[in-house]
């Protein structure tokens, strides 16, 4: 009964990871012109969706606290941009994509990760 | 927003105003202040910095955007004290692990069901928690936010390993008949342990990692912090962010230069060696160029400031370099797919793990359970996986600086590593591009300087490139040139005209027998010289043969053995130039290039390269970047050669600073040994992850009843980024084989 219990409740954290990590996303923050502010700490950035209308333009304002090394760059692959956030500063990074889709933007090692959503 | 601009052009005190009321006038500027003595002007407002330079331009004056000193000493202070941090967490961790650890294994502490043994782990289990918070809560924060921002990562991974310890180790100390008497054995040191070799694998990681950026730190180095300016005639020194275009410097024996300019007082030797790799000093003089960064000799001068702040050359290089360090080749991009799928993915591996030994696993199941699983989730490390490409590319691309190749991405780097035929334009590239006079042949009577006069006299008025040749050999020799009327080009033949009442011809042999004079008697020189890509100048003085003049484009003196080199590095070399075939031939002989491909016209370079791409082979082409734009474009890897400081840096894929061809094989050296050593980092990354992860969940157990020590498991996954780590600072030792 048990050995039951715990199997059933081990297939359902299967597929309990692979809703929340791959196909249930993150809370969006939805951007109307502007500026986003990000804040990088503790292993993620926050917001980590950000959506935009395609062809707007946006400021997306990155501030460090994580002194972790890992958090030292911010990039965006699709855009060929690699920004350096130094510690307790505010970098801003202005973008205009012109093309709707999904634009993840990350650290080097990819464990901060982000997606700017374009429609 | 603030700006600080440098403001040139400002003769008076009445300028000011000008500049101001300009400034001004831009839409979001809120304050504009100029300071006439620093030629500097502070901004204040919402603007673009772009907006305010036009403005001050359209007003009749010329600026650059002043930037502060770089930060690179702040950014060390602060990975120290977190360095610092790391350790001191290691330390407090391992204080408590290890007394935890030997007090367990001896026997030292009573086990849970012997008398006392609940309290003294109850007093362990509140030791332990706190460790967890200090030393490894910044793990169990950075789990509990990227999970709520449907992310994991290595923090996801090291909490729950660690946390699942704890809690299952104080769910038994607490109600030990939970499990049967063999499993009642707890995992605090455990979770502490892992805790403090993490922290210390960090801590060493970040020591190695700083060591991979030394190149870009060197090169911030380069920029001097103060300059000594002219001012109304007395020197004084300022801060190098206040020195403005247009200002006249003063550069001492054995200091470094401040800015870009050019001298317009005095002479020296200058060490560019940091900028271009080329070893020895430069002799400079009045009108020559010097760049920021480079040494003075012994020699003093003033020189003017044309380049300022990020414009300088030194700046230009610290940027590309800094640019291409972050960037990341195609075989890095695969990589990424992975990571960004990993951590959850052995998230599942760790579920799976847990059923076969909770169904299959012999008894005490419990520990055997708790044991893989947490052993899986502490192996596993993304890290050294993430980290393999990035931190190659880091040391491979400042590496290169430091031989004077500036590599603008990984697509490049990748792509020259991976060459099989090189083009080499011939002027320029494997001759030194400035023809020069090789020899003097006079006849019937005239001497070798009147030749030579009477040859520049003429030539002082064509715009031939071979003009000027013969033109410096006469200032050389300090000859007084004869005036010359009725000059006349002739497209495709030589130039005419007339001295003291002779009609005089220079030009090849085609012109004189346009003119009917015989050249006979020195066509044997003529041809000889022409097997040494040597050009014959034929001189006649009314109407009778004087002599030849030959002219030559020499040859740089080390294009022979790079070329060497080169093929040594298995490349077809082919030299692609716009000279005749003869010429052409007797340059590939003297270098010994396998194919020439002569009388091409610019236009055609391009077509000559997607033609050799079109027989499969992979094309770098190498030429000065101005005229051989489209073919370097064209090929899969461009580069372009400078002479010293003086190179268009974002005209290709690969800029060599110095203007010699060793550069080339030295770029696609160091490409190479750069994406081996990526290839070891994944291979490594790849082959620990894809055994760690198995041995963790227990398959050997089976077969010879190994199962893994979750505290090994900690270590060796500190380890595996330190080892990439590692193994990338060893492309730092790296040497080209220039002397081969």
């Amino acid at each position: 009964m048990t050995a039951t219990l715990v199997n059933i409740i081990s297939v359902l954290l299967i597929g309990l990871i692979i809703y929340w990590f791959w196909i249930a996303k993150p809370a969006t923050r939805h951007s109307v012109g502007g500026s986003v502010d990000i804040l990088v700490d503790n292993g993620v950035y926050e917001p980590a969706r950000i959506e935009v209308n395609v062809g707007q333009p946006i400021t997306l304002r990155f501030t460090r606290k994580d002194h972790s090394p890992c958090a030292e760059k911010v990039v965006f692959a699709d855009f060929g941009l690699t920004i350096d956030l130094p510690v307790d500063q505010t970098i801003d990074i202005k973008l205009q994509p012109e093309n709707a889709g999904e634009y993840p933007f990350t650290c080097q090692m990819q464990m901060y990760r982000g997606m700017l959503v374009v429609k | 927003m603030q700006y600080r601009l440098s403001i040139s052009g400002m003769s008076c005190a009445g300028c000011v105003g000008a500049v101001e009321t300009a400034l001004q006038s831009v839409p979001g500027v809120t304050s504009a202040s100029v300071n006439f003595a620093e030629h500097t002007a502070g901004v204040e407002g919402n603007v673009s910095v772009t907006a305010l330079i036009n403005a001050v331009s359209q007003a009749g004056y010329a600026a650059a955007e002043l930037k502060g000193e770089e930060s690179e000493a702040e950014k060390e202070a602060v990975e120290l004290a977190y360095y610092r941090a790391l350790l001191h967490k290691t330390v407090v961790a391992a204080v408590v692990g290890v007394p935890l650890f030997i007090g367990g294994m001896s026997g030292l502490f009573p086990a849970l069901d012997q008398p006392w043994g609940q309290l003294v782990w109850l007093i362990a289990s509140v030791a332990t928690v706190g460790v967890l918070g200090y030393s490894g809560g910044h793990f169990f924060t950075g789990a509990w936010k990227s999970f709520r921002n449907h992310n994991a990562n290595m923090d996801t991974l090291i909490a729950l390993g660690t946390g699942t310890a704890w809690l299952f180790s104080t769910v038994i100390t607490i109600y030990p008949a939970l499990v049967p008497p063999s499993a009642r054995h707890v995992y605090f040191e455990a979770a502490v342990i892992i805790i403090a070799l993490i922290n210390f694998g960090s801590a060493l990681e970040m020591r190695a990692r700083g060591k991979t950026s030394e190149a870009i730190k060197r090169l911030i180095g380069l920029q001097p912090r103060t300059a000594r300016v002219v001012r109304n005639g007395v020197e004084l020194d300022i801060p190098i962010g206040d020195v403005g275009l247009a200002e006249t410097l003063r550069v001492r024996p054995g200091e470094r230069i401040p800015v870009d300019g050019v001298i317009i007082d005095g002479h020296s030797n200058i060490d560019e060696s940091m900028l271009t790799g080329e070893p020895v000093p430069v002799g400079k003089k009045t009108g020559d160029q010097v760049s920021a960064g480079t040494i003075n000799g012994t020699g003093s001068f003033l020189f003017q400031s044309k380049r300022i702040g990020k414009d300088t050359v030194l700046a230009q290089i610290i940027e590309m370099v800094r640019q291409a360090q972050s960037s990341k080749p195609a075989i890095g991009r695969i990589v990424d797919k992975v990571a960004a799928v990993f951590v959850p993915s052995v998230l599942i591996v760790v579920v799976i793990t847990f059923m076969v030994w909770f169904n299959f696993g012999p008894e005490p199941k419990i520990s055997f359970t708790l044991v893989t699983t947490m052993t899986v989730l502490i192996i596993a490390c993304p890290c050294a996986l993430g980290l393999a490409t990035p931190i190659s590319i880091m040391v491979g691309v400042g590496k290169a600086a430091e031989f004077g190749v500036l590599i603008r991405n990984g697509d490049a780097l990748q792509q020259a590593g991976r060459l099989t035929a090189i083009v080499l334009d011939k002027t320029g590239t494997i001759t030194q591009g400035k023809p020069a006079v090789t020899g003097i042949y006079p006849v019937n009577g005239i001497t070798k300087d009147e030749l030579l006069a009477c040859a520049a006299g003429l030539e002082t008025s064509s715009e031939h490139p071979l003009a000027a040749a013969i033109v410096s050999a006469a200032q050389v020799k300090g000859l007084t040139l004869p005036a010359v009327t009725g000059f006349q080009a002739v497209a495709g033949h030589g130039v005419q005209g007339t001295i003291n009442g002779q009609p005089v011809l220079l030009g090849n042999a085609r012109l004189l027998t346009k003119y009917r004079i015989a050249v006979g008697s020195l066509q044997d020189q003529a041809r000889q010289l022409a097997t040494r890509a040597e050009t014959a100048m034929y001189l006649a003085i009314g109407g009778k043969l004087q002599g030849i003049i030959a002219v030559a484009d020499p040859v740089k003196p080390d294009s022979k053995a790079a070329i060497a080199r080169l093929h040594k590095l298995g490349l077809k070399v082919i030299m692609l130039t716009g000279d005749n075939i003869s010429t052409a031939k007797a340059v590939a002989h003297q270098v010994g290039v396998d194919v020439v491909l002569a009388e091409v016209l610019p236009q055609e370079k391009h077509q000559k390269v997607t033609e050799l791409q079109e027989a499969k082979e992979i094309v770098g082409m190498v030429g000065d970047g101005i005229n051989d734009a489209p073919a370097l474009a064209r090929a899969d890897v461009g580069f372009a050669i400078g002479s010293g400081t003086d190179v268009a840096i974002e005209s290709a894929d690969i800029t060599l600073m110095r203007g010699s061809l060793h550069g080339v094989a030295d770029a696609i050296a160091v490409s190479r040994a750069t994406v081996r050593n990526i290839k070891q980092n994944l291979f490594g990354a790849f082959i620990y992850n894809s055994l760690g992860i198995p041995v963790a969940a227990g398959v050997l157990y089976p077969f010879i009843g190994i199962l893994l020590n979750p505290m090994i498991a900690g270590a060796a996954m500190a380890m595996s980024s330190v080892t990439v780590v590692s193994n990338a600072n060893r492309l730092r030792l790296f040497k080209t084989r220039r002397d081969a």
